[in-house]
């Protein structure tokens, strides 16, 4: 299968997950396992001074030499905490520059606040930071975070952790026939259906961490995204055949039927 | 030597060296451990944490990647 290219790296997987809210690093990394992804995301947050130092740690569970390792600004509410939290991520990862931007409006929604995101973006694009960034679903704002130098858009496709799936294909399709960078459908997605679904539209690709770590048997879910994400590349490359409304055509011969003369 | 680390305020003995970055991480046992430190808003890189020295009332932040989506 083709691959996606992502600031100039290539992946065979275009499933990207996060490692938030697994029962312990052991489940996280059987789930990633068998999700296929090569590109995970984390969070930086304060270590607990004063607590086991050696307590383990996410980044032996998921090596930074095996996987590609995304840190978000995940609870940041303006561009400067993003920032300041970024730069702490590229000194913690070695220089690493890839890096998940999201500036939060607020806590009900976590639905981004794009003035600030947009700030952030031009500030770390300048700093040389490769941006991949979520946003809203809206194709105006994801061209100009395009027009900005990020590395790829990542539209929600319903509210973070919400499971409601693609809410809105219409925007996310005028975002995708629009980018020149690649679309990563981020947020929302609940099942394999709405993977494959969103693949479908012409993603790039998707981004989940609830939809598999809170699904019944994560590990399960994780390979059937895996799947999905497959099927939706290969039926959006396959072209679907035109919808008939009104009108059924039978799938055999209409000829040589038995009893009729 | 009060220091405000990750929000929470601690006091060091006084010492005749230096008190650097680096010496910081090794009492907190985080030395060779993933973190990365900011010393009043700005970034220390891990090769200059042996010659930065620590001032009375810095605000130093040590992180860690955990899980996250």
């Amino acid at each position: 299968m083709e691959q996606l290219t992502i600031a100039g790296k290539t992946y065979r997987s275009r499933l990207i997950v996060g490692t938030g809210k697994y029962k312990d690093f052991a489940e996280t990394r059987q789930a990633i396992d068998a999700s296929g992804a090569e590109m995970v995301t984390v969070a930086i947050r304060r270590t607990n001074i004063g607590q086991d130092p050696n307590q383990p740690n996410l980044l032996d569970a998921l090596p930074p030499s095996q996987f590609t390792i995304l840190p978000n600004t995940a609870g940041c509410y303006t561009a400067d905490e993003a920032v300041r939290t970024l730069r702490l991520a590229r000194e913690l990862l070695d220089g690493h520059a890839l890096v998940k931007l999201e500036v939060l409006g607020d806590p009900t929604t976590l639905f981004p606040n794009m003035p600030e995101t947009l700030k952030a973006a031009e500030v770390l694009v300048k700093e040389g930071f490769q941006v991949m960034v979520y946003c809203a679903d809206d194709p105006i704002q994801a061209k100009m975070l395009e027009e900005i130098g990020c590395a790829a858009v990542m539209p929600l496709a319903s509210l973070i952790g919400s499971g409601m799936g693609i809410l809105n294909p219409w925007n996310l399709r005028l975002i995708i026939d629009n980018a020149k960078v690649p679309v990563i459908v981020d947020a929302g997605v609940g099942t394999a259906s709405d993977a494959a679904i969103a693949m479908e539209l012409g993603c790039d690709g998707v981004l989940m961490n609830t939809a598999i770590a809170h699904a019944g048997n994560p590990v399960l879910m994780a390979s059937a995204m895996n799947k999905a994400v497959q099927a939706g590349r290969e039926a959006f490359l396959a072209g679907r055949m035109p919808r008939k409304l009104y009108s059924a055509d039978p799938s055999s011969p209409t000829t040589g039927l038995i009893g009729k003369n | 030597m009060e220091l405000h680390i990750n929000g929470e305020t601690r006091q060091f003995p006084d010492r005749d060296a230096a008190f650097t970055v680096a010496a910081l991480v090794a009492e907190l046992g985080l030395a060779g451990k993933r973190i990365a430190v900011e010393r009043n808003g700005d970034i220390v890189p891990r090769s200059q944490h042996g010659e930065t020295a620590l001032a009375g009332g810095d605000r130093i932040e040590i992180v860690v990647a955990v899980g996250g989506g």
